[in-house]
């Protein structure tokens, strides 16, 4: 027969300090990997929202990223007639031609500043993009005019609506902010390509190529048919395969932030396992009344046990709730691959938070096993004579 | 106070279980807490430059560093009053075998040889295998602990795919380098000459990633910076030129807001350990209000009392955090040693002063979680904890 719950939770009730005290403990260290957990899914979304599945990046062969490729006009002239490609309500070929550098803007985060995406395209490449103008309107062609992404305009203080950018060979007008959703696009900045390209001097020397395949089904051929074009020379991938690789820029916080939670867990079982043999010795006369009244070894063993697991439980809830406030924060890191920054918002999900609750039942586990087989090893009269 | 030592030492050893518990979790936070502390000092902390890094400075484009110089303003940059030598510094990147495997990965970088131990000047190679980098174009150098990991001797072919560059250069390792200072042991330098044939007439030819720049001495570094700016401001590539340690650092602040991270995470350590230890102070102190009354009763002061409970927290603090240091300095050492290590953490030192302040901070610690238990004690009445039941 097992001891009701009941007694356990009022137990924790009586002892209450020594109970706060010790969920705090366990909140804590679950705080800390919830915080780096709902940080790496936040950069996970945002590259995941990026790529549109039918849509088909193209490198220079060997290019690992749209900042060292290198594509010129003709190589496009002679891919944007492939087949499989779509078209548009107009006619027009799904194609776009862009180029893509850095620029360095400050912010208060980073007086040194931070690098920034700047891509220059045509009016088709941002058809091809779920892009929404927030405030503005989009530039005009032709003009020495830039949209800049909300997150960019939220962070770096220069990136305001009507405001002016100086890079290249002179002053940019910012007429637009764009609005991306969750995407890395946020953390972009758009122009003209001819504008851009001609002020970086690199008329001839552009970054990548988007396509979009008729359907799903294209999607492959097309991006087999022109990895293998020798003529071509380009390296093809779906445009979410590129941006799922860039994830690897949330390693090194998420590694750091694995190793400590795992380092705090040990210390934060230490801590409940006192907590736990203080509760047993202090009941000695309790679990001797108990095992007279009938309870078994094993239900004793149990109670404990699921005492150590509630008060573990307490700590995971506490845990999230400590995190929560940190869900839609926005920050930004610096992604390896485009070499600028990314900004993202932390996501505290529900699956991250059953996870913290799972890591804090791991904790209670670890710290209640002993006391509890201490607690069900008894002799029934030492126990009832215990003070 | 010392004279009642040995009456808290032996207080704390009483409920031994408990004290070990409670040593061995502040221990392990307390080992969190210095290996993050070592971390934030080598990484925000450490301004010291090595001697011969403080004269050494990096010339790049104001923009970005991704965005070229041209290779003509090497020359422009050598007549700058100040300047002893300059070198072209260029990131080649490439992909070495199969780059899945991250053993595979370390840094490949064009220079020019017959600048490059002026302007190392730290770094060592035999006097032979200097003039063979020297003289034979499509030779490389590579730094001991990387010969070491991928088992590179001289005369190796090494060859590397360009990703940056649509050049796959095919070199042989004529040198191996040492680093005395062991932080840069890690490298592929190979020749600049080799780099710019390979190009032929692509529009890369002409254009550099950055330069190395060596003062004559430390004090003209701010000076000789501005001089190079003012003279390329104007030009269609403005230049930054900074000195190599802040150039360094403005990789950290790439890796996103670090330095908030860290000092969180310290935060959330250290308001644990306080936790752990108040909870333990409060657990004794409560076994033991009884023996309070005894010892007021044999003309112990509120006063004695007091620091007694406080001694022992401290003695249990303390004691967790000596061990929770020498732990920290294990992994600090493992830390550096392991294979895979960013640079910066090749630097990973627990030093004194870091230990210094983790032992402060336990002993702090220790004194804080037990003031409230401790002075509740105290102010207990005779009466009141020797009628108390426990």
């Amino acid at each position: 027969m097992a001891i009701p719950i009941a007694y356990n939770l009022r137990n924790l009730v009586v002892r209450r300090t020594t109970t706060v005290m010790t969920a705090l403990g366990i909140a804590l260290t679950v705080a800390v990997l919830l915080a780096v957990l709902a940080l790496v899914s936040g950069l996970r979304t945002a590259f995941a929202s990026t790529g549109n599945p039918l849509q088909i990046l193209v490198l220079r062969k060997g290019g690992t990223s749209e900042l060292t490729s290198a594509i010129t006009r003709e190589v496009f002239q002679d891919l944007k007639f492939e087949p499989g490609i779509a078209k548009n309500a107009s006619g027009e070929q799904m194609a776009s031609l862009e180029m893509v550098t850095v620029i360095n803007l400050q912010s208060a985060e980073n007086p040194r500043g931070m690098n920034v995406t700047l891509r220059g395209l045509n009016p088709i490449g941002i058809e091809m993009r779920d892009l929404k103008l927030a405030q503005g309107r989009w530039f005009n062609p032709g003009h020495r005019e830039i949209v800049v992404g909300k997150s960019v305009a939220n962070r770096y203080p220069a990136a305001r609506l009507g405001g002016q950018l100086r890079f290249g060979k002179g002053l940019w007008d910012i007429v637009g902010i764009m609005d991306g959703g969750r995407s890395a696009l946020n953390s972009e900045i758009f122009g003209d390509l001819g504008q851009i390209s001609s002020d970086f001097n690199r008329q001839d020397g552009l970054s990548s190529v988007l396509v979009r395949a008729q359907d799903r089904a294209s999607v492959t051929a097309l991006v087999n048919r022109l990895n293998d074009d020798r003529r071509l020379n380009v390296k093809a991938q779906t445009e979410q395969a590129y941006y799922d690789a860039q994830t690897v820029s949330g390693a090194p916080l998420q590694a750091l932030g694995i190793f400590v939670s795992i380092i705090m867990a040990v210390g934060s079982s230490f801590a409940a396992m006192n907590t736990m043999y203080a509760a047993v010795a202090r009941r000695a006369k309790e679990i001797g009344t108990l095992r007279v009244l009938g309870f078994s070894r094993g239900s004793i063993l149990f109670s404990f046990f699921t005492e150590s697991l509630v008060l573990a439980i307490l700590g995971g809830l506490l845990g999230c709730v400590l995190v929560l406030p940190l869900n839609n924060v926005e920050t930004g890191i610096g992604d390896f691959i485009t070499f600028s920054e990314i900004a993202f918002n932390f996501r505290v999900t529900l699956p991250i938070m059953a996870g913290g609750v799972i890591f804090a039942l791991f904790m209670g586990a670890l710290g209640g096993l002993l006391p509890a087989r201490m607690a069900a090893k008894k002799e029934i009269l030492t126990a009832l004579r215990e003070i | 106070m010392l004279r009642y030592f040995s009456f808290i030492f032996r207080s704390s050893l009483r409920n031994r279980r408990r004290s070990l518990l409670t040593i061995a979790s502040i221990a392990v936070s307390l080992c969190l807490l210095g290996v993050l502390m070592a971390m934030y000092t080598v990484l925000f902390l450490s301004t010291d430059a090595t001697p011969a890094q403080a004269l050494r400075l990096v010339v790049h484009h104001r923009v970005s560093i991704t965005q070229p110089l041209p290779v003509s303003f090497e020359q422009r940059i050598r007549q700058v009053p100040g300047v002893r030598d300059a070198m072209i510094w260029q990131w080649f990147g490439g992909v070495y075998k199969d780059a899945r495997d991250p053993k595979n990965f370390f840094a490949r970088l064009v220079v020019e040889p017959d600048h490059f131990f002026n302007i190392r000047s730290e770094l060592t190679m035999p006097e032979d295998e200097k003039q063979q980098f020297i003289h034979m174009r499509s030779g490389c150098i590579v730094g001991r602990k990387l010969a070491n990991r991928l088992n590179f001797k001289i005369g190796d072919k090494v060859n590397i795919q360009g990703d940056i560059f649509p050049v796959n250069p095919e070199l042989t390792i004529v040198g191996i380098y040492d680093d005395p200072t062991d932080t840069e042991e890690e490298s592929l330098y190979f020749n600049y000459q080799y780099l710019r044939e390979a190009l032929g007439g692509n529009s890369q030819q002409d254009l550099i990633g950055a330069l190395s720049v060596e003062a004559d001495n430390p004090n003209d570094v701010p000076k000789v910076a501005q001089t190079i700016d003012d003279m390329f401001a104007n030009s269609p590539y403005p230049t930054k030129t900074e000195s190599e340690k802040a150039f360094q650092l403005s990789f950290i602040a790439f890796l996103g807001n670090l330095k908030l991270f860290l000092a969180a995470i310290c935060g959330a350590v250290t308001f644990t350990i306080l936790l752990v230890s108040a909870n333990t102070i409060s657990m004794s102190v409560r076994e033991r209000v009884r023996e309070v009354g005894v010892l007021k009763t044999l003309g112990f002061t509120r006063g004695s009392i007091l620091g007694i409970i406080i001694g022992e927290a401290v003695v249990i603090a303390g004691i967790g955090g000596v061990l929770g240091s020498l732990l920290a300095g294990g992994l600090c050492t493992m830390v550096r040693n392991f294979p895979f290590t960013a640079a910066f953490f090749r630097n990973l030192f627990f030093t004194p002063g870091v230990a210094a302040t983790a032992l402060a901070a336990a002993i702090v610690i220790g004194i804080i979680s037990s003031f409230v238990p401790a002075y509740s004690a105290s102010r207990t009445s005779i009466i009141d904890s020797l009628r108390y039941a426990g």
